[in-house]
């Protein structure tokens, strides 16, 4: 199999370290191989495309451009967002993308036709079945409330990645790893996104109700697949216990780690120290580690 | 224009029930040339501000914000907080009965807000700049200088203050930044007078 171009994101060097060390430890145990985009640079994130078209188009043609192979993964929902505009308008809106090219001036770009992935497809990709055989830990009577957020799952006619409404995948790994996915309404709900700095006070609210419908369908953990959401959902507990004396104490763990313990991954490697609501407890009531 | 378009048709004053100023019918073309979204096809059935997880905090929601595009009163809009507490989940583009991508239509009343100096939200336009320059300095977000240069612009200068701490001591803060910056300084210089 050859390798996919693996686009870590900024957060993956700083607040998400552990979902990119966890990332590349699943996917080594599972045969995936992973080549890191020599040189990338940021996708712009909201900033760019809520300011600027043409600018949120050409950062991520930079990317592109520096791809060593046409088909693209990246961990984090708000990248794959970016990453999937950008190639849909490649190969829907000629004229703009020449405007685009004039900007970036590729060299590599030519004649290439790219397929962006979330790490949850490619893992869905690789197969449920093959990933229950490998399972050494089945993580039994754990219940965990799958959380997909926003930018995974709209727009579906231009992401495609699955019902925007009720996603299956992540509960569907998190099926096959033996736990149990929690029947829930928020599973697509927006955390408040990058609000968490220029309006704290939206993330509080909307954070809050994720919580609370996780904590009410009986979720002992709630699982993501962005650093943007777990960030949100995770450390803005804090304020959340502060302002509105409500302690959730709900860890927030990515899909990566949870994937990583029941393929027998060891804990180090999986970063749970690193979350701000420590899973530990819960995950050694359960007597899964 | 070498195309009369169906889309400008559509939009010609003698054609709608409600006369517009050539000013406001301008800004009406003016959105929807530059978003390429009909917003002269939304019918007011409300789906937008429904899903709008940001609806609560908004001084106009965003069904309003198309009646009134559709109106030409583009400087109520440009003024508007919605359009910068606009998150860009893309509910709203997603559940369009006319499948109008209204969350592109607020992009698009950003930048034509920017350009204007109509600006209305300190606190986001602080952020979206100090967000893009850190972007420019190094070439991936480094989010130590980003926290603080937002906080010393907006006057927020402790907010969050009591999370650094944590978060250093939990390795979620990168030590050193990127030093892609040039790639992507490349790309702000070539766009030109578009850079903010």
């Amino acid at each position: 199999m050859t390798a996919y171009a693996y686009f870590p994101g900024c957060s993956a060097h700083g607040t998400a370290k552990e979902y990119d060390r966890s990332t590349q430890s699943v996917c080594a145990k599972l045969g995936i191989e992973l080549e890191e985009i020599p040189d990338w640079v940021c996708c712009g994130a909201s900033p760019a495309h809520a300011v600027n078209h043409l600018l949120s188009l050409a950062l991520v043609a930079k990317n592109l451009d520096l791809s060593p192979s046409d088909t693209i993964v990246t961990g984090c929902a708000a990248c794959y967002n970016r990453f999937k505009t950008a190639v849909h308008a490649l190969q829907h809106d000629r004229p703009l993308w020449e405007q685009v090219k004039q900007i970036v001036q590729p060299t590599k770009l030519n004649g290439r036709d790219f397929r962006v992935l979330h790490l949850l497809e490619v893992i869905h990709e690789f197969g449920l079945e093959g990933l229950k055989e490998r399972v050494v830990k089945p993580l039994k009577g754990l219940k965990v409330a799958c959380y997909y957020g926003c930018l995974l799952v709209r727009p579906p006619k231009v992401v495609g990645f699955d019902d925007p409404d009720n996603p299956k995948k992540m509960d569907e790994l998190i099926a096959a790893i033996g736990a149990e996915p929690a029947e829930w309404e928020f599973k697509t709900e927006c955390c408040g996104a990058f609000h968490a700095v220029p309006h704290p006070e939206i993330v509080l609210r909307l954070t809050s109700n994720i919580l609370q419908a996780a904590k009410d369908a009986g979720a002992d953990v709630v699982s993501v697949a962005c650093p943007m959401c777990q960030i949100n959902l995770d450390l803005r507990q804090l304020d959340i216990q502060k302002r509105h004396k409500v302690n959730f104490n709900m860890p927030v763990l990515y899909f990566t780690q949870l994937l990583g313990l029941a393929l027998g991954i060891n804990e180090g490697e999986l970063g749970f120290d690193r979350l701000i609501v420590d899973p530990r407890p819960v995950l050694k009531d359960k007597g899964l580690i | 224009m070498k195309q009369a378009t169906e889309r400008e048709q559509l939009t010609r004053t003698d054609e709608m029930p409600i006369l517009l100023t050539e000013e406001a019918r301008r800004f009406t073309e003016e959105v929807i040339k530059r978003s390429g979204e009909r917003v002269d096809w939304c019918y007011q059935c409300g789906k937008c501000t429904a899903g709008c997880p940001v609806a609560f905090a908004m001084d106009m929601e965003p069904s309003r914000i198309m009646r009134l595009v559709q109106l030409g009163q583009g400087e109520r809009v440009l003024k508007s907080k919605a359009i910068w507490l606009c998150v860009g989940c893309q509910t709203c583009t997603t559940r369009c009965p006319q499948e109008i991508d209204t969350a592109k239509v607020m992009d698009t009343l950003r930048e034509m807000a920017l350009e204007k100096g109509l600006a209305t939200d300190k606190e986001v336009v602080t952020f979206f700049r100090s967000f893009l320059e850190n972007i420019q300095r190094y070439g991936r977000v480094f989010e130590p200088t980003l926290v603080l240069q937002y906080n010393l612009r907006s006057g927020h200068l402790l907010q969050d203050a009591d999370k650094g701490t944590l978060m250093l001591s939990k390795g979620k803060l990168p030590l050193r930044p990127s030093r892609n910056g040039a790639i992507v300084r490349r790309i702000f210089d070539a766009l030109g007078g578009r850079k903010r």
